[in-house]
């Protein structure tokens, strides 16, 4: 089908998907124990005023298709309604913390691609000694959770050593790098270690494909090759793990920043969980749902570019 | 370290008389842990302007000696001999000359072309690849010879901006051909080219390439299991078993006077239209494996003449009586004189 | 389309070593890891040298003695002991995600690959919805609504990894029911949940209990992640994520041993089980080619 097509119809999944995800993320609500109000109200004055005012507020007494399609519109306006414990809008929250965090995620994804790409690359076309130690390093690095690594990396850089800070994230740009430095290499740690595997081992099969010998037989550098028909071949692959990374990168924002002490979003979810504000995990849930799904869109969008074979229908769903 | 040379022009190569295209002799390739060499002793040669054919069974060593002539080598093995290219031994160049070979002397067209093209990058990528990063040929340059090519090939330019995958296996093939010609190269090794295509397509394919190489004067080595297709279109045939040379010379000379029980039972083995309705007579028994050793004649198990000599002795490559340019290797070569498969 | 997407990298495209075999003795060694683990946690009360809630304020953060091989946390507690209990929440956590998204995970995939159909598209809509929503999301999101306790978290764990098990096993359906053995029993009557449960399952088995092994591993990070924030395993119990939490101000005030030694457990017996699970995907890939 035309390129159009394809990318209406993958619109209007994302859309559906994006929807029932909302649809879950409102519901979950009821899922709580007692009624949605009660709940809301956790912990908090659960005198009859305070109900009605929640009950007011959150339209609780409505039918449950009206209450939901109502905040799906106010979401869609980008109001995602009043924090319970800050009693400020959530929206102002948000706005107030996205910056650093999509600074963080930013940081970290630029050491994903370069560090990870780079050490495949090495792995497989060194081998060796090289490629022994690279296996080594990315094994232990797929086994370290990102809050093991930021707890690691603040006792050994910050606190032991004094390099960098170990909390806040700075003011001015060149402070927020500064202090955002640990935990992004603690949120890309386990990201590095596994596109540098998937990178070598779909690079070491590229390897074994006849079109690499043929350039060889016709007298190409080594090193384009390498560059021109090994590596480009394995960037499908390693395009289809963008709604991976950056949904991990989102995630694990949670635990660096709540070590490190960056008052991002994701430490925002952390609080707001404990502090069992509803509303504002909401929010933060459809907004990471909602940017997983959109690199997902984009990723599906641009792969029959790096891949023509995918747009011809030739391929096959494998690697 | 890319020494620009100006992009070949469309003139056919003056190939001096007397310097083969290609010139191999003594050949022995030995991979570590096998009990004999892949290729013992091989002498072959292919003149300029003239089509050479290597016949053989898989695993024979047929690719392995065409692949010699480029320096195409699994990694751990080791080479006796010389393999010379327009005059130059490649087994004993340095890097650079290696890959001045590769990108202007001689060229291989490989089989199965969809395999041997990279299906993420265009056709017109593939073509000027070797020049551009090579030769120092501007893009602008290497495209307008690709264009040239094609169109020798019977493509047009419309192709260079399709990916392999929009093109049919002969078209593909034909591509394959005309980047092996990009180069100008004196020697081309064309291994077992048409076995991926179908019937109509093969022969489209070998007369094309019979019509280039009388273009542009190369020489052409043409490597297939099929004797009949090998006879057919070629000046001079070889024909190898177990990494040695059986026998050769003049196509008409093996096809129809052949002097080496394998090269006869290839024969019978083939279907010929004019031949006696019988059962397609297959040869019986296997090539001798790798970890095998030899003493004697490798196809003395399989031979119907074999003799307490042929397992003693490895048989020396001589000519046949009245036939200076034909040669066998077999003890027992006047046997099949005066036979019925003399034709 | 999306659906055809690898989201995790699937167990056929990691090689790890060039050669065949690949290298046995750390696959071995890291079996053997495993166990000590296991048999830490199942011996646990006996293995321990003092009680991991002992506390004693007085000697807090007092570094390896004598008493204490591996010192004590902030508040006083032996922290060898509090890892060798914490290995039993810290695997039981996991054990019970991969659990239930296993036998779930099978079961739907089962039947949507066996039947086909609407069940098929129904069942497969609906685990592509879970994949919208990372597993960790999933388990907040839930202690956000029922607040600590492990119990919610793992079933949100489970519930968040089924889709992957329910894929593997689906595609690994779809394949074996054009099994020509399939169709010979269908000929002698089998019922198709017989053939299913029979033959099918056992036939797929290894793959899908190889993904569970490695599942295992990504359920320990996630658990362990919910822990450190405080919203996994109630506040009293040790357990390895937790005690890193509770270490964090020791980190800060330059005491960081009774975090580190729990960080390095998790990361060790994360990569045991990656080693071991991908080892067994490995030989079961090998022996189907």
């Amino acid at each position: 089908m035309t390129f159009v097509r394809f990318a209406a119809r993958r619109l209007a999944e994302m859309a559906a998907t994006l929807l029932a995800a909302s649809f879950v993320i409102f519901g979950a609500m009821y899922l709580a124990p007692g009624n949605p109000a009660s709940f809301l109200l956790s912990g908090r004055s659960a005198s009859p005023e305070a109900l009605k005012a929640i009950n007011d507020q959150y339209h609780l007494n409505d039918p449950f298709w009206e209450q939901y399609l109502r905040w799906l519109g106010q979401v869609l306006h980008g109001d995602f309604g009043r924090s319970i414990e800050y009693r400020t809008p959530v929206s102002t929250l948000l706005a107030a913390r996205l910056p650093t965090t999509l600074l963080l995620v930013a940081m970290a994804l630029v050491l994903v691609v370069t560090v990870g790409l780079a050490l495949g690359w090495i792995g497989a076309v060194r081998g060796g000694a090289t490629d022994g130690a690279i296996l080594v390093g990315t094994t232990l690095a797929v086994g370290t959770p990102s809050f093991v690594a930021a707890v690691l990396l603040q006792g050994l850089f910050s606190v032991k050593l004094g390099w960098f800070p170990s909390s806040g994230s700075g003011a001015g740009f060149t402070q927020m790098l500064w202090h955002l430095t640990l935990p992004a290499i603690a949120l890309a740690l386990y990201l590095i270690g596994m596109l540098a595997r998937v990178t070598r081992s779909a690079m070491l099969e590229a390897m074994g494909h006849e079109h690499v010998t043929v350039a060889r037989s016709r007298g190409v550098p080594e090193r384009q090759v390498i560059r021109r028909h090994v590596f480009r071949n394995t960037q499908g692959t390693v395009l289809t793990m963008g709604g991976l990374i950056v949904s991990t990168l989102l995630i694990c924002t949670v635990l660096v920043e709540t070590a490190f002490s960056v008052n991002g979003i994701g430490q925002l979810l952390d609080l707001s969980t404990t502090t069992k504000d509803f509303p504002v995990v909401q929010a933060i849930s459809l907004i990471i749902v909602g940017i997983f799904m959109t690199v997902n869109l984009i990723v599906d969008l641009l792969l029959p570019l790096i891949d023509p074979r995918v747009a011809l229908g030739t391929r096959g769903a494998g690697a | 370290m890319n020494t620009p040379t100006t992009v070949p022009t469309n003139v056919p190569t003056s190939a001096a008389a007397n310097v083969p295209a290609l010139d191999i002799q003594g050949l022995h390739l030995r991979l570590p842990g096998t009990a004999r060499p892949v290729l013992a002793g091989v002498d072959l040669t292919v003149a300029a302007r003239e089509t050479v054919a290597l016949v053989g069974e898989s695993g024979s060593g047929k690719t392995l000696t065409s692949r010699s002539a480029l320096r195409l080598l699994p990694l751990k093995a080791t080479t006796q001999g010389a393999v010379r290219v327009a005059g130059e031994d490649v087994l004993t160049m340095n890097p650079d000359q290696l890959r001045r070979l590769r990108t202007h002397t001689a060229a291989m067209i490989f089989q199965d072309p969809r395999a041997a093209i990279n299906p993420l990058r265009r056709v017109g990528d593939f073509l000027t690849e070797s020049l551009r990063l090579n030769a120092g040929a501007s893009a602008a340059e290497a495209t307008a010879r690709a264009t040239r090519m094609l169109e020798a090939v019977g493509l047009s330019a419309g192709a260079l901006r399709q990916y392999p995958g929009q093109l049919s296996g002969g078209m593909l093939q034909r591509v394959m051909i005309a980047a092996a010609l990009m180069g100008d190269p004196a020697l081309i090794l064309a291994d077992e080219p048409t076995t991926a295509l179908d019937v109509t397509t093969q022969a489209e394919v070998v007369g094309l390439l019979d019509d280039l190489r009388e273009q542009f004067g190369t020489g052409l080595l043409f490597v297939t299991h099929d004797l009949g297709l090998a006879a057919a279109i070629s000046d001079r045939v070889y024909v190898m078993y177990a990494g040695r040379i059986a026998e050769t010379g003049p196509a008409d000379a093996l096809f129809n006077r052949p002097r080496h029980p394998y090269t006869a039972a290839l024969l019978n083995s083939t279907p010929r239209p004019e031949a006696p309705q019988g059962r397609l007579a297959a040869i019986e028994g296997q090539p001798p494996s790798i970890q095998e050793e030899l003493t004697g004649c490798p196809f003395a198990p399989r031979c119907r003449f074999a003799t307490e000599i042929c397992t003693e002795r490895m048989p020396e490559q001589l000519p046949v009586p009245d036939e200076p340019s034909h040669l066998v290797a077999c003890h027992h070569s006047d046997q099949l004189a005066g036979s019925l498969i003399d034709a | 389309m999306t659906t055809e997407l690898v989201r995790r990298p699937g167990l056929a495209r990691i090689r790890l070593s060039r050669t065949k075999p690949g290298r046995s003795w750390l696959y071995l060694l890291c079996l053997g890891f495993l166990v000590l683990i296991v048999l830490l946690a199942l011996l646990a009360p006996w293995l321990s040298p003092h009680d991991s809630n002992a506390v004693d304020l007085g000697n807090a953060l007092a570094g390896p003695s004598g008493v204490h091989p591996l010192g004590v946390d902030g508040s006083g507690r032996d922290t060898a002991s509090r890892l060798i209990t914490g290995a039993r929440t810290s695997l039981l956590g996991p054990l019970g995600v991969v659990l239930f998204s296993t036998v779930a995970g099978v079961a739907v995939g089962l039947a949507a690959g066996w039947r086909g159909g609407w069940l098929d598209s129904l069942l497969s809509r609906s685990t592509e919805l879970i994949f919208a929503f990372p597993g960790l999301l999933l388990a907040i999101l839930i202690v956000s609504i029922y607040g600590e306790g492990l119990t919610a978290p793992v079933v949100a764990l489970g519930v968040a990894y089924l889709p992957y098990v329910s894929r593997l096993t689906r595609s690994l359906v779809l394949a074996e029911r054009e099994r020509p053995y399939v169709e010979a029993y269908r000929v002698q009557g089998h019922s198709g949940l017989q053939i299913c449960l029979r033959h099918v399952l056992p036939n797929i088995a290894p793959v899908v209990l190889a993904q569970s092994t490695i599942n295992f591993g990504y359920a320990l990070i996630d658990l362990a992640g919910l822990s450190f924030l405080g919203l996994g395993v109630p506040a009293l119990t040790p357990d390895w994520g937790r005690m890193v939490f509770d270490g964090e101000t020791a980190i800060q005030s330059g005491y960081p041993l009774s975090a580190i030694l729990p960080c390095v457990m998790i990361v060790l017996t994360v990569v045991a089980f990656n080693v071991v699970g991908e080892r067994w995907a490995d030989q079961v890939a090998r022996r189907d080619r």
